[in-house]
């Protein structure tokens, strides 16, 4: 299968602390993978450094073939990769069909709640449907639940027509009917071509839906394999337990 | 008094959702009760329902056998039980010592304070040495001993200890998990949650895994660390041991399977 990005010797320090070390991963065109490890294994700062939110100070980054020399957010997402966050980014006064309808490129307008295109009205509201958020399109983002923002922000990402997704803890935090609810959409974006990479630490969702699955411990790759592979492994054990 | 702990039942949580759905566990007097389990397993919760900063929903919490379910912070530390937190809770703007005596803040006896401080500094050197020094210019292990210190003021025979290594390089980790073991000579009662499992099993008595908010596996510490079961837990895998029942005496127990979820609103 055709490798749709690739990390090499990616290296990213805080102080004295070095979140990310030479860490070297590729995910190939129609998969789901996951991105686990123990808390401060450098997940999220792997995917801040991917999608040019923080620059590394080491390492090279190739998406679709092409080299990316300074990862920009904006450049990236027009190139179709997008990502979501821990804590839902959302646009608390706006209502939840221009949260969506913004989530498109150089739609900024939408912030002023005018010139939404009736093509991207449309294809929010189309969105919004699939993910059981219809009946609030037009009430502020804020009044929404936890699991809601997290749904929005997700719904939000798919309206650029995104590639590849990079999905930050999407079952952290959310009821155990929710977490079904996620995986479903997941699993109907991947059925229609969005490869999609995973920071999870809710183990059952990891380990039925995605393959491979990439460990980091100490901001070094130390496993990437199939879920029950990675679950025998001995080193991700020790980089779980501890020692 | 019998200091141990017993959680019957407890039910507990934040906003709509459930974190404990029905959570037992047993914290035996004079013995040191490692928690462990992975992220968002409810370990930091199971504390907060203890040291009365969180009530639970349903259940009960019994100390020495007397039911102290949903009693205020204030007095579940008059009964003798400190709570630890994970995250640094010295004030890093005050002296050494000054936070050192903020751990008696409730009591009104000066003299027996000052006294208290002294045996303390006696107990703990760094207290004594680093003295003047601000709280917040010592390492996150040093800052470490001094909260305990502080929560030693009290003399609590009943302590709850939050991922104390949390943040620490190994050889303060060590320090720290050695002043643990100290305590515990004194023939206090700890619970301790902590991430890394096998630094916390080595030192305790029991162990006890907790998995999306109930406990899945409770039996002696050794057992626990030499179980396969701890570590497919932690990585999603189903259990490979038998099922066993709560009476039966020895070895690995696993005690229930998950509660129904209560919570189906989105």
């Amino acid at each position: 299968m055709t490798t749709l990005l690739a990390v090499e010797g990616l290296t990213k320090s805080f102080g004295g602390i070095r979140a990310l070390d030479e860490c070297s991963f590729e995910i190939a065109e129609g998969s789901v993978g996951a991105l686990i490890g123990p808390n401060g294994s450098g997940k999220t700062t792997a995917f801040n450094v991917i999608t040019g939110f923080q620059p590394a100070d080491a390492g090279r980054l190739t998406f679709r073939g092409r080299a990316v020399r300074h990862p920009d957010p904006c450049r990236l997402q027009r190139l179709g990769l997008a990502r979501t966050f821990q804590q839902a980014r959302i646009f608390a006064g706006l209502t939840v069909l221009e949260n969506v309808v913004l989530g498109r490129n150089q739609s900024w307008r939408a912030l002023l709640g005018r010139r939404v295109s009736g093509s991207d009205r449309r294809r929010a509201e189309d969105l919004l449907d699939e993910f059981g958020l219809a009946a609030h399109a037009d009430r502020p983002a804020g009044r929404l639940s936890y699991g809601q923002r997290k749904l929005l922000e997700f719904a939000s990402v798919l309206m650029a027509d995104p590639i590849l997704v990079l999905l930050d803890e999407p079952a952290a935090g959310i009821n155990p009917i929710m977490v079904k609810t996620m995986e479903d959409h997941i699993r109907r974006r991947h059925a229609q071509g969005v490869t999609f990479i995973i920071v999870e630490h809710e183990m059952k969702f990891v380990m039925r839906l995605c393959d491979p699955v990439i460990v980091l411990d100490r901001g070094r790759r130390i496993a990437c394999a199939a879920p029950e592979i990675v679950q025998n492994d001995p080193r991700v054990l020790d980089a779980y337990l501890g020692d | 008094m019998d200091a141990g702990l017993e959680l019957r039942g407890i039910v507990a949580g934040y906003g709509q959702g459930d974190i404990l759905r029905g959570l037992d566990l047993d914290v035996p007097a004079g013995q040191i009760t490692c928690l462990i389990g992975p992220n968002g397993s409810g370990k930091s919760t199971v504390l907060r329902v203890i040291s009365g900063l969180l009530a639970p929903r349903s259940g009960q919490v019994l100390l020495g056998g007397q039911r102290v379910t949903g009693r205020p912070p204030r007095a579940m530390l008059d009964l003798g039980v400190a709570h630890v937190p994970q995250e640094r809770s010295l004030f890093p703007a005050m002296s050494v010592w000054d936070n050192v005596l903020m751990g008696a803040y409730i009591s009104r006896d000066r003299d027996a304070v000052a006294r208290r401080a002294t045996e303390i500094a006696s107990r703990f050197p760094l207290v004594a040495q680093r003295r003047h020094e601000l709280a917040g210019s010592l390492s996150g292990g040093e800052q470490k001993t001094v909260e305990i210190a502080r929560t030693m003021m009290l003399d609590p025979p009943v302590l709850c200890f939050d991922e104390p290594s949390a943040g620490l390089e190994p050889r303060a980790r060590k320090t720290v998990f050695g002043i643990l073991a100290d305590l515990s000579g004194d023939g206090r009662t700890i619970l301790l949650v902590e991430q890394n499992a096998r630094s916390g099993l080595a030192i305790a008595h029991r162990g006890a895994v907790l998995d999306a908010g109930i406990v899945r596996l409770a039996a002696p510490a050794a057992e626990l660390l030499d179980s396969p079961d701890i570590g497919r837990l932690y990585l999603g895998a189903s259990l490979r041991s038998r099922e066993r029942t709560s009476d039966e005496p020895r070895g690995t127990q696993r005690i229930r399977g998950p509660a129904p979820h209560r919570d189906l609103r989105l």
